[in-house]
């Protein structure tokens, strides 16, 4: 390019000018806005979000408290206790997750051998204290019989990547 | 009626303002001070019939020599109390040399008779005031009949600026500096070379071509390019 | 009604009706200095594929008033070290400046509250004097990012305003007038920003540095300072900064309208546009300007701060001025010189 041909580009303010022109292409370009509490973006199966516990599908509950989720956590967001039950089964008395210390990186799930913990589609369970977000067992059990359909989907649909 | 009360409020405010000053104990307080004093003398010139005058007050003083006034102040690390210390000390002699100075200026001011025909003269080069705006009245004095003034007081302040840039012009040697002209000429089909290279082959055979980490290269190669780096370092 | 005039004496009548213009000149400003804040963030957002605000009130109409309320309603924080007095003065001085500059504005025809004979020069001077709020914040903040940001903003202002001047000074050249009135009316013929093109270019991107917007936003670039010279200040002193600085962008397409535009007039003097009133041409216009304005942040990144200088010193400087001696040169050689 000639010097002739830059000076009088760097005159015209050619650049700008195509960049401005390309910027109100845009302008009118249809809008990609997701209404959202309206609509919603699709979600991966592989989505890591609110944690749940699982049940077999005869009501008894996943959860072996071989406290791999709790060893593997790596922000310690992990709380277990367990006791023998009456019937010999040994099971959890006391299952915590601080929600607040949770990274959502998803290890706990990977380290259940059971698929008791998972984390779930939910990304919506912001609360008004800080309290709320301290997930005891009963939070988590009512948690996954409130998304035991999506959350089995999910793991249909991810199966054979694993 | 009206008019006499805002003349007297900007005198007022300007004596006042220019009081504090040299009074205000803050440097930054005493240039915002400076800056009312500023306001305040447009406000007589507006009052005088001389709008053109009090709006580059405004523009000249307020807007540009202020700002760098204030810029600079407030880059000042000033400690007021320790530049107080000695006012007891050389109280005496400041008080003397001051006392000299108000002599001297009363009696300048008392000697001083204004010549008779000073009126007239002051009044003969102005034009009619109804005829023209103040802006053309100046401008025509500035262009014709002073011309040469104008251009010398000019000629000053261009040979001001110049000092000022010639006295804190450094060259610095060693410094790279950013050309925005050759940037933007630079083309990427003048500084980069796009090639198929095949799979084992490598680019290494070419001089100039960057060999370090190319698989396929021989370990004699790879040595003698090495060497290669080595001196051109 | 005629007997309650009379009752009024003249020179209170004299002041009520400066009050109702003023009234009549402020409240639609405020107004949409509102509404420009609503239309850049729908501007910004058409321009990245996005929508805006469009939740509160139809297309998010109603917008501006729901964020005023929400600064209202914050705390007002003065810094532990700030300098009081000049800390809460200097959001004040910033509206203020960006207000009263509106009172020599020509809105049409003899639709202007003070018809100066130097109301260039006035509007020059009012905008030139913009750069104080923003050093005093910056200083009375005693915290160090305001005061970068202060010190970027007076060096930029300073440098810009210098440009500006030559371009005043260009027009001033072909009108023979520094009254804002007379300096629309030369351009019934032709507008100036044809014959003067260049200095079109010159005094719109100058006005953009001159009004701290992007890509010359650099005394609050937030990124590098965080807010600049405001991020000490919250609810209505950071209110006040925000709207100084869209009521800044009002007054600037004014002065590039009244210069370049040809103001209140239509831009054909015929039938179909010569129907429609002079000040809804000016509004127009303005908004035109806006426009860009809000065009220009969407598209170019944010100068680095010696490219800036280098612009407006090395570049805008020697050009503008050439461009005045040409331009006197041109009118002289044509016998063109108005008058």
């Amino acid at each position: 390019m000639g010097f002739l041909d830059r000076t009088a580009r760097s005159f015209l303010l050619a650049e700008l000018v195509s960049g401005m022109a390309l910027t109100l292409r845009y302008f009118f370009r249809p809008k990609v806005t997701i209404n959202y509490p309206y609509e919603k973006g699709p979600i991966s199966p592989r989505f890591k979000g609110e944690h749940a516990l699982r049940r077999y599908p005869n009501g008894e509950e996943r959860c072996i408290a071989c406290k791999l989720c709790e060893a593997i956590c790596p922000a310690q967001a992990i709380t277990i206790e367990a006791e023998p039950r009456a019937d010999g089964s040994r099971r959890t008395t006391r299952y915590d997750i601080d929600m607040t210390k949770c990274i959502y990186c998803g290890l706990c799930e990977e380290a259940c051998p059971v698929d008791a913990i998972v984390e779930g589609p939910n990304f919506e369970f912001s609360t008004e204290t800080r309290e709320e977000l301290m997930y005891n067992k009963d939070k988590l059990i009512a948690n996954g019989d409130r998304w035991e359909a999506e959350i089995a989907a999910r793991l249909k649909a991810d199966a054979p990547y694993r | 009626m009206i008019t006499a009360l805002a003349f007297y409020m900007f005198a007022g405010v300007l004596v006042a303002s220019a009081t504090m000053v040299i009074a205000a104990r803050n440097p930054v307080h005493s240039v915002l001070f400076l800056i009312l004093a500023f306001f305040n003398a447009a406000g007589l010139f507006i009052l005088m019939g001389a709008e053109f005058l009090a709006m580059i007050l405004v523009i000249v003083y307020v807007g540009a020599v202020a700002v760098l006034f204030l810029f600079v102040v407030m880059m000042l690390d000033i400690n007021f109390a320790e530049l107080r210390q000695g006012f007891q000390r050389y109280l005496p002699i400041g008080g003397l040399v001051g006392l000299v100075l108000l002599v001297e200026l009363m009696l300048v001011l008392g000697a001083w008779v204004v010549a008779p025909e000073a009126a007239a003269l002051r009044q003969a080069p102005t034009p009619d005031a109804a005829a023209m705006s103040n802006t053309e009245a100046l401008g025509r004095l500035l262009y014709t009949r002073y011309a040469y003034l104008f251009q010398a007081s000019g000629m000053v302040l261009l040979v001001a600026m110049i000092g000022a840039i010639v006295l804190t012009l450094r060259d610095r040697p060693g410094t790279r500096r950013q050309s925005v002209a050759v940037q933007v000429a630079r083309r990427a089909e003048e500084t980069l070379e796009m090639r198929k290279v095949a799979l084992g082959q490598g680019i290494g055979e070419e001089k100039g071509v960057v060999t370090h980490g190319t698989p396929g290269l021989r370990p004699a190669e790879a040595a003698k390019t090495a060497t290669e780096k080595a001196e051109v370092r | 009604m005629s007997s309650l005039i009379n009752l009024i004496p003249a020179p209170l009548w004299h002041l009520i009706m400066i009050v109702a213009g003023i009234l009549a000149i402020m409240v639609p400003l405020l107004v949409g200095v509102a509404y420009l804040t609503w239309a850049e963030r729908k501007v910004l957002g058409a321009m990245q594929m996005r929508k805006g605000p469009n939740v509160v009130g139809p297309f998010g109409l109603f917008q501006p008033f729901a964020d005023a309320l929400k600064l209202m309603t914050k705390e007002t924080i003065i810094p532990a070290g700030a300098n009081r007095l000049l800390f809460v003065a200097a959001p004040m001085l910033t509206f203020a400046l960006s207000l009263i500059a509106w009172a020599v504005v020509p809105f049409g025809e003899g639709l202007v509250l003070a018809d100066i004979n130097v109301g260039m020069l006035y509007l020059f001077a009012i905008s030139s004097l913009g750069v104080y709020g923003i050093i005093i914040a910056g200083w009375a903040s005693n915290s160090k990012y305001p005061f970068l940001g202060a010190l970027r903003s007076a060096a930029q202002m300073v440098s810009y305003e210098v440009s500006i001047g030559f371009v005043i000074v260009t027009v001033l050249l072909c009108v023979g007038s520094l009254n804002l009135t007379a300096i629309v009316k030369a351009q019934e013929g032709m507008w100036f920003f044809i014959p003067l093109f260049p200095m079109f270019i010159v005094f719109f991107i100058s006005g953009l540095a001159e009004t701290n917007r992007s890509p010359f936003d650099i005394p609050e670039g937030e990124s590098e300072i965080v807010a600049g010279f405001f991020v000490e200040y919250s609810s209505m002193a950071f209110a006040l900064f925000f709207l100084g600085e869209y009521a800044n962008m009002i007054l600037m397409s004014g002065m590039t309208t009244i210069l370049f535009l040809g103001g209140w007039l239509p831009p054909i003097a015929i039938a179909p546009f010569t129907w429609v009133p002079g000040p809804i041409w000016f509004i127009l216009k303005i908004c035109v300007c806006l426009f860009v304005f809000l065009w220009v942040r969407a598209t170019f990144p944010r100068y680095r701060y010696d490219q800036l200088m280098r612009l407006g010193w090395k570049v805008f400087l020697p050009f503008s001025l050439a461009w005045v001696v040409l331009t006197a040169g041109v009118l002289v050689a044509f016998d063109w010189v108005p008058k």
